[in-house]
């Protein structure tokens, strides 16, 4: 939890939740786990306020409640982790995947329970219903059913998964016929359960909705008979209460990091040999681990049998394109044996540490220049270098090349490691080699994208600050155009308001606009690196504990 | 060791083993780095196309979206008497049917507001939370051009009210005390930490010298 990732949490609250969920928010993440009296005197927030966002935070799954430390009698606990709020930034990706995966359904179910939390099955549909009702044409609706069979989709690829049932702190019944793991928390305040741990975890419950999407009217009138019809909906059950549904990040990061494969294949070799890795990993989607260090080994003659049908390469092309991806010094793809015309496996964690490396030459390239680029990938192939070696292996002048060292040395880019002839340390008798260690220059790289993000959000938060007067007054006049246009009005009347808006400020306006959406869309950007970068790092963590 | 000569520096090691020579020293710092040093490459410009234009959209549409659910909660901030009218267009806006009714299966009882007992402090604390964000608004400004619906969400908070004490009462009421005890005490100790039985203020000044030693 350092603190550049406690400051981006903090704007990440702020801006989706508001400033009191901040500040209870940066509070538990700055201190751990705590119980709600220390919450509200630290914070100094009425007990109203503290408690509704705590309940904010848990129905988003970024604050974990369990019983406290001293048994079961003791105040229930908050504590809340970095992870699940840092994953704010990467919601459009996750819905723009959803709708290329599933179409424009997939999208709003994910963003409806991206916005929520976590939702019943009948509500999503119902509300995802609705949503689609609207943009129809008139007469038009969305039935529920067809919004069920995709969401029944998303589960069955994993994309959706079923909340956790309550652990330890007070409920009655759980929903879910759990393995008795749920009483036994009290004892012991380690991890809580993850939710694959039940084993109903991925099964759709059976649930009766029948209907179809409901327009909604005009927003004037449509108020009134929107609260009615919700009043003698509400009481309806269908069947799957207390059955909640959230988003599964994780699977969404595991077709991610299939896509960043997949594309630098593209990118270094071609497009056929991207597509027999798109093959591979589709063949092991099922049969792979989240954990696994690489897929499992997979015969070329399933491979060839699996390829898609519009690639009819063959068989001896196949190999040859095989033997190809097994010599790339990339080395995405393994070979694991001879059987079955020779058995193949996608390095999976050497695939994130080459692209985790492929980054951090770049930053250097992008930051310093090719020459020093070229210095640093000399550094990480050779490993230890000294100066004289450095300046001969790379062609580059001593002078200037001692420069570069000294900058990127600077910068903590490259360390330096010592290694004595004589127990006395004495720098005449001492080797200074020059090393590059890529988890730990990963990590800091990291952490810098982190603080990137975080100045570009306060950027923006300071110039939609510095001209809020004026946006103020261009979303009150875009209200009156709206609703002059909806009572039918002459193209006059709607020219004078238009009018209001002088010319000077039109421009202020425009360029204000562009700033905010280079802001906007550089935070997405940065959030890729991020992505990648995160995946390469918990990776090595997992594989060496 | 003393230098060839005074003012240059001395080291205690032979420099060109570095491969530095001693004209080759960086100039001494004359105060803190600048703030937004100039860079000698500039950024990469970002990459544009169909697929960044359309998730640039959909964040921005997502980000206003969250601020007007009931999720976001807004600070209690004191409104002036005449409401401006600015605020009546973006107030239309908020999503105001979508009271927010969480499933209390899921929370922790003490986050569940208190119903029952009337507090001395503003009148929001007497109704529940499932209230939208448009009852406290409502409350805090006096001009309220939504008046209509505090007529509607009224009725229907006080149908939801009496049927959820009905069936928590008595752990309600636990949850309750417990929580009151904490908060109007304002020290540290909780109340049942001492049961001695006896009422904790009534024994002035025998109990007062172990409270106020620190």
């Amino acid at each position: 939890m350092t603190a550049q990732e406690v400051r981006l949490c903090g704007l990440l609250l702020r801006e989706h939740f508001g400033e009191v969920v901040e500040k209870v928010g940066t509070q538990l993440l700055r201190s751990g786990a705590q119980n709600l009296r220390t919450i509200i005197h630290e914070t100094g927030l009425s007990v109203d306020l503290v408690k509704k966002s705590l309940m904010v935070l848990v129905q988003h799954g970024a604050c974990l409640f369990s019983s406290g430390r001293k048994g079961p009698g003791s105040p229930t606990e908050y504590r809340s982790g970095c992870d699940r709020i840092l994953r704010i930034l990467r919601y459009p990706r996750y819905i723009y995947t959803a709708k290329t995966l599933y179409g424009d359904t997939g999208e709003l179910i994910i963003e409806e329970l991206l916005q929520r939390g976590h939702m019943t099955m009948s509500g999503t549909v119902k509300t995802v219903a609705d949503r689609l009702t609207q943009n129809m044409e008139e007469g038009r609706s969305m039935d529920y059913s067809e919004v069920s069979s995709a969401f029944s989709k998303l589960v069955e690829t994993h994309f959706l998964q079923r909340c956790p049932p309550l652990a330890g702190a007070g409920t009655a019944d759980s929903t879910n016929p759990a393995p008795g793991a749920t009483p036994a928390t009290p004892s012991t305040p380690s991890a809580p359960p993850t939710p694959e741990s039940f084993p109903d975890c991925y099964k759709v419950p059976h649930m009766t909705l029948v209907g179809r999407g409901k327009r909604q009217l005009t927003a004037e009138d449509g108020e009134d008979q929107r609260n009615a019809k919700r009043q003698k909906m509400d009481p309806e059950a269908h069947g799957d209460e207390g059955i909640y549904w959230q988003v599964n990040f994780e699977r969404f990061h595991l077709h991610f990091r299939d896509q960043a494969i997949i594309s630098a294949v593209a990118n270094k070799l071609d497009q056929t040999s991207s597509e027999i890795v798109r093959t591979m990993l589709r063949m092991s989607e099922v049969t792979t681990s989240p954990a696994a260090t690489c897929t499992k080994p997979l015969s070329a003659n399933e491979i060839f049998r699996s390829l898609p049908a519009s690639y009819n390469i063959p068989r001896p092309i196949l190999d040859q394109y095989l033997t190809l991806l097994v010599d790339d010094p990339m080395e995405f793809v393994g070979k694991a044996g001879e059987s079955g015309g020779g058995m193949y496996v996608v390095n999976l964690h050497r695939a994130l540490a080459n692209l985790a490396r492929a980054t951090l030459e770049s930053v250097v390239q992008e930051r310093f220049g090719s020459r020093s680029a070229r210095i640093f990938r000399l550094l990480l192939r050779k490993r230890h270098l000294e100066q004289k070696q450095v300046e001969d292996f790379a062609m580059i002048p001593a002078k200037e090349a001692k420069d570069m060292l000294y900058t990127l040395l600077s910068q903590n880019l490259v360390q330096l490691q010592e290694i004595p002839k004589t127990p006395d340390y004495a720098p005449s008798r001492t080797f200074y080699l020059y090393t590059v260690n890529q988890l730990p220059t990963a990590r800091m790289l990291l952490q810098n994208c982190y603080k990137t993000v975080a100045n570009l959000i306060e950027r923006r938060l300071f110039e939609s600050k510095e001209s809020k007067r004026l946006l103020e007054k261009s979303q009150r006049i875009e209200a009156i155009l709206a609703s002059l246009q909806a009572s039918g009005a002459e193209p006059e009347q709607l020219t004078e308001v238009e009018e209001m808006i002088t010319a000077p400020e039109k421009q202020q306006l425009d360029g204000l606009r562009l700033h905010i959406n280079k802001l906007d869309s550089a935070e997405n950007q940065v959030d890729e690196t991020i992505f990648l970068l995160e995946s390469y790092v918990n990776s090595t963590a997992t594989s060496t504990s | 060791m003393a230098g060839k000569g005074r003012g240059v520096a001395a080291f205690t090691f032979n420099i060109e083993a570095l491969g530095i020579g001693r004209g080759s020293m960086p100039e001494a710092r004359v105060g803190p780095s600048p703030l937004f040093p100039s860079t000698d490459f500039k950024p990469v410009p970002l990459k544009a196309g169909e697929d960044e234009d359309y998730m640039l959209a959909l964040k921005q549409e997502m980000r206003g979206t969250m601020q007007q659910l009931p999720h976001n909660i807004k600070p209690q901030s004191n409104k002036s008497e005449v409401e401006r009218y600015t605020e009546r267009y973006l107030k239309k806006s908020q999503i105001e049917d979508e009271d927010w009714t969480p499933d209390w299966n899921l929370f922790p009882k003490e986050l569940m507001p208190q119903t029952k007992k009337p507090r001395a402090k503003a009148g929001t604390k007497k109704k529940p939370v499932k209230i939208s964000r448009k009852e406290t608004e409502a409350m805090l400004s006096k001009l309220d051009a939504l008046a209509k619906n505090d007529d509607r969400n009224p009725e229907k908070s006080d149908d939801e009210t009496e049927k959820k004490p009905g069936n928590e009462e008595e752990e309600e009421v636990e949850a309750e005390e417990y929580d009151e005890e904490d908060i109007e005490e304002e020290n540290d100790y909780i109340d049942s930490y001492f049961d001695n039985g006896e009422d904790f203020a009534a024994d002035s000044d025998d109990n007062m010298d172990g409270e106020a030693t620190y």
